[in-house]
């Protein structure tokens, strides 16, 4: 793509045109896990903007001085120690969603965005654009996560955010919850429909 | 300054990693308090969620202090034990993973709407990590009154469907004596029957791993206190 880089493009096209989830296909293992209701799901897509603006905004701040051949450690060890960092902090001022979210922000750490854009992006360019460059991403991954969180909610357990949406007397006449929708597979599922969608709406993203 | 030497790379990582854990033990450090009153107040509030009292977080000390009138430590005796040591302080994590007859077992009391409620701590192994709860019985030490569980990393939708208060809800009014024999409540799959004849509730579908835990982690718990529940029958 020879489009020109302003913070605008840096800061949108992660949401569609450059998603990492659909057009990069980086981050579905998290998408797996943190689906299967609304909720983790949204929180996750939070803590993940909030990581990724971050640990950007540091990488490019060190960018000139990190040495090429332990630059990967480097970035684990900025990403390591912020995700232990927000972890404590909510802890301490958060403790409901804290729990809700337990393993999966640790799993953070893990997650191939953040890698992703380290590598690609926070390495080459300058705080701010870093800044935006991880918000972006972070809303790209965020917004797929809710996606797939609504559909796998609503169609595996009838509920969105705990609530029962879909009411009793559709039960009473003899509907049933898809109890597969709350089995990882059909994450990948959903995140395959997705993409489906998502390429036919824009036709110069399909590969022969 | 060379950037590709040896010496500039190991002295960067050196000083990275120190800044880095500086950081982190400082975070720990001075957030720590905060962190255990965070928990000590989720405890509570849990505690308090077994005898299906619902309380904000801002007035839970005060909830916790009103309506838990006593709390006690016994052994698998049935004998209080005398120590400086709160019933609330015991973990029970710990305690369960002893042989029974070395456990400290806290008992907490409450009275609501005039009776007495005994509330035992009960914890276990779910699929992915410990699962745990509070057991309210009357004062038959027999009969359940209310329960609440939770767990910290089971399949939300699956596993983790067992912290809702439609699964503690299904315990009230089994009983884990039966002729005077201790037998526990089974959780067993839904249009199953337990081996022993013991009162049973239906687990949760999908949740297996999870509810065959929480089947063995009243088991495990509650046996331990068989003498005491005997002792106050």
């Amino acid at each position: 793509m020879a489009e020109k880089i302003t913070n605008k493009s840096v800061l949108f096209n992660p949401f569609s045109r450059n998603n990492p989830v659909v057009v990069q296909i980086l981050g579905i293992c998290s998408v797996l896990a943190v689906t299967a209701k609304l909720e983790p799901a949204l929180v996750m897509g939070i803590s993940v903007i909030a990581v990724l603006a971050f640990s950007n905004v540091v990488i490019s701040l060190l960018r000139n001085t990190i040495p090429t051949n332990i630059r990967i450690i480097v970035q684990l060890v900025v990403v390591a120690g912020l995700v232990v960092i927000v972890d404590q902090l909510l802890k301490a001022f958060a403790y409901e969603v804290s729990l809700q979210l337990s393993v999966f922000i640790g799993l953070i750490i893990t997650n191939c965005i953040l890698m992703g854009r380290l590598e690609a992006f926070a390495m080459a360019n300058k705080p701010w654009p870093s800044f935006l460059d991880g918000v972006g991403n972070g809303a790209g991954y965020a917004i797929i996560l809710i996606i797939v969180g609504f559909f796998r909610e609503l169609l595996g357990s009838g509920t969105l955010l705990g609530y029962q949406v879909i009411p009793q007397w559709c039960y009473d006449h003899g509907y049933v919850n898809n109890g597969l929708m709350i089995l990882p597979p059909m994450a990948l599922i959903t995140v395959a429909c997705i993409i489906w969608v998502h390429r036919s709406i824009n036709k110069d993203l399909q590969e022969d | 300054m060379n950037k590709q030497s040896n010496t500039y790379t190991v002295i960067y990582i050196i000083l990275l990693v120190a800044v880095v854990g500086t950081a982190m033990a400082l975070t720990a450090l001075a957030l720590k308090p905060q962190q255990k009153a965070n928990a000590d107040a989720d405890k509570m509030k849990q505690i308090l969620a077994s005898i299906k009292i619902t309380q904000d977080k801002a007035d839970i000390l005060n909830a916790f202090d009103q309506y838990i009138t006593d709390q006690y430590i016994v052994d698998s005796k049935g004998q209080k034990v005398e120590n400086d040591i709160k019933a609330f302080d015991v973990n029970v994590a710990e305690e369960s993973k002893k042989e029974a007859a070395d456990r400290l077992l806290p008992v907490y009391e409450s009275t609501v709407d005039g009776a007495k409620k005994f509330i035992i701590p009960v914890y276990g192994a779910g699929l992915w990590g410990p699962i745990w709860g509070y057991v309210a019985f009357n004062d038959d030490l027999n009969t359940v009154y209310g329960a609440y569980f939770s767990h910290q990393g089971e399949t939300p939708g699956l596993g983790a469907e067992i912290a809702k208060p439609e699964f503690g809800a299904k315990f009230i009014g089994k009983q884990i004596f039966k002729d005077g024999e201790f037998k526990s409540i089974a959780v067993v799959k839904a249009g199953n029957k337990p081996l022993d004849d013991e009162d049973y509730i239906d687990g949760v579908s999908g949740g297996t791993i999870t509810s065959k835990g929480v089947d063995s982690m009243l088991r495990n718990c509650l046996s331990a206190y068989q003498e005491f529940f005997k002792s106050k029958q």
